[in-house]
């Protein structure tokens, strides 16, 4: 299936809204997906006998920079009977405040993968997933302030008293 | 009058509720921290908690393990990682692609050369010039790469033994591991982390005589692997402990992103070498070793052992055959220069772009993002460590086993922290 089947699938059972862009400039072109249904996408890629992306390979959270204001969520799938590879992207704009993050559907009850790297991506780019079963920090302390891959991200001067040199 | 034991449990509790009480406020952000606070507190009550790691030898680094036990029994697995973070993904933003493979290399530390080999081809390919890379070095290139997955692999056989509780084959792995890094720092100049693939090229080519040592280490090491085997493979206590112990089911294996021995172990014939066909892997003949479920059962311990020694031999084989090539058709010339096709500048087009190949321990990728084509920053670059999604299983492996049985599971999963924590 090339990369427009899969378009004209997705488009097909969900509707025009759910592709809402595409990036065809790289060398592996991204499908743009309503940040709301992420979740029944990525279910019917699973288990569509066509598609069959049972992997996920990896998730990544970004934040866009500073001008843009928007955050997102790039997936990596890849089919292992058809040997596929496929890049979802989900975005969408918000501001940089901690009691207001930006906040994306869990994709952790199709894979199980994204458990862990949902975590990662809260834990250093500080975005929320709404539904994931335990969303703490992972490879931070628990008491970590701030999201360290944040492009307005400061170096803290301190932790717990301790001056960082 | 308290007795001690008394003491120590009041004690405990306490320390437990204060750090509940530090939570002033339950919002959804810390709405699961306090879950887990809660589940933890609870089961200091009613079960017991132990805590495994960090410092445990058998966590195979700085791993820490929460088990909630009933006994001899574990019921649950928390583990707690990031005690080796050194930020890989904020050093890769604020420095050069060439700078960053210093860091590639401590991530996987026990094969740093397939890590290297891993970033160099993204950008490479970013860059498009993945097709004018001369063919002797991309011979030298998965030369090296082979020999460093033959000594991560001891390392896991190794260690693994040592967990079971045999402890010749360890002293043997590393006795023979010896042997390729010295090899890999005669090449290099560094025993470990090598910075020896570079983008374009290498750091140098190979020293005069290589070749010839490195057939004589192989003609040295397969009688080696034949003693291994008979020592620890066929070994009735190692399968004792190993076979049918944390039996892991193929679509749970893909579900939870596994990918290496441990997905092979599971029975799937999937090898990015054979699948993306990078490099010179497609003119190199070698099988892709599966678990069959020999010794007990279909993806239990013992077969995620077995596929890493069948996947010795293979390197083998495929050292033997980029050694013939070496020797012959891509003989060294004296002007032949490995840096001769660096490129200047690293500045590749604003795109992103996931790189992946077959690291020592699974699916090792790459994912970049660059937005500012007179840049040799990537805007970010996110590393999927292989080791981190095959630990991910864990909770799921560990649960109503043994606590000798754990320690068997996380041995045969074969991670490394300095990957998993980047």
């Amino acid at each position: 299936m090339s990369f427009d089947d899969i378009k004209l699938l997705l488009t097909q059972k969900f509707g025009e809204g759910v592709v809402t862009g595409e990036e065809r400039t790289g060398l592996q072109p991204a499908l743009l997906i309503d940040p709301d249904r992420i979740v029944e996408v990525c279910l019917e890629l699973r288990n569509n006998p066509k598609t069959y992306f049972d992997f996920l390979s990896c998730l990544t959270g970004m934040d866009y920079g500073v001008e843009a204001g928007r955050f997102g969520v790039v997936y990596h799938l890849s089919s292992i009977p058809y040997h596929l590879q496929l890049t979802l992207k989900i975005s969408k704009p918000n501001d940089r405040s901690e009691d207001n993050l930006p906040s994306f559907p869990s994709v952790s009850s199709v894979y199980r993968t994204a458990d862990w790297h949902e975590r990662e991506a809260y834990d250093l780019v500080g975005i929320f997933f709404e539904g994931h079963p335990d969303l703490r920090r992972i490879l931070l302390p628990d008491d970590w302030e701030g999201y360290p891959l944040r492009k307005d991200y400061k170096t803290a001067e301190y932790y717990k008293g301790i001056k960082i040199d | 009058m308290h007795n001690e034991q008394d003491f120590s449990l009041s004690f405990e509790m306490t320390w437990w509720f204060s750090r509940i009480k530090d939570l002033e406020t339950i919002s959804k952000y810390n709405e699961a921290l306090y879950r887990y606070q809660q589940k933890i507190t609870n089961a200091a009550v009613e079960d017991m908690v132990l805590n495994m790691g960090p410092q445990h030898p058998s966590t195979h680094g700085v791993l820490r393990l929460e088990l909630i036990t009933d006994g001899e029994i574990v019921k649950e697995v928390i583990p707690h990682i990031g005690y080796l973070h050194r930020c890989f993904e904020k050093h890769a933003e604020s420095l050069t692609y060439q700078q960053t493979i210093p860091f590639t290399d401590r991530m996987d530390y026990l094969a740093s050369m397939n890590n290297s080999h891993a970033w160099v081809m993204g950008v490479e390919k970013m860059l498009g010039i993945d097709k004018d890379i001369p063919k002797r070095i991309e011979y030298i290139r998965v030369l090296v790469c082979e020999l460093n997955r033959i000594a991560s692999h001891l390392i896991a056989i190794g260690t693994y033994g040592i967990d079971i509780g045999a402890f010749t084959p360890f002293l043997w792995c590393f006795r023979d591991r010896e042997h390729i890094m010295g090899m890999l720092e005669w090449a290099s100049g560094s025993r470990m982390l090598y910075n020896y693939i570079w983008v374009g090229g290498l750091f140098y080519d190979l020293p005069v005589g290589f070749e010839e040592r490195c057939r004589e280490f192989v003609e040295y090491f397969k009688p080696k692997m034949v003693e291994l085997n008979q020592l620890l493979t066929d070994n009735q206590i190692f399968i004792s402990r190993t076979a049918n112990v944390g039996v892991l089911p193929m679509d749970v294996a893909i579900n939870y992103g596994c990918s290496g021995p441990v997905l092979r172990g599971a029975g799937l014939k999937y090898d990015l070498r054979r699948i993306d066909n990078y490099s010179v892997y497609p003119e190199l003949e070698f099988d892709i070793p599966v678990g069959k479920g020999e010794m007990g059962t279909l993806g239990d311990c013992w077969d995620r052992y077995k596929v890493r020694v069948d996947e010795i031999e293979q390197s083998l084989r495929m050292v033997e055959q980029c050694l013939d090539r070496l020797q012959k058709e891509l003989k060294r010339t004296p002007d032949f220069d490995p840096r001769a096709k660096l490129p200047r500048k690293l500045t590749p087009k604003a795109q992103d772009y996931y790189a992946r190949c077959e690291g020592a321990k699974g699916e090792l990728g790459f994912y970049f993002v660059h937005d500012n084509e007179r840049s040799e920053i990537p805007f970010r670059a996110k590393a999927r460590g292989p080791s981190y999604n095959n630990l991910s299983v864990l909770p799921e492996l560990g649960k109503n086993v043994m606590i000798a049985d754990l320690v068997a599971i996380i041995g045969s999963l074969d991670f490394v922290l300095g990957e998993v924590d980047r």
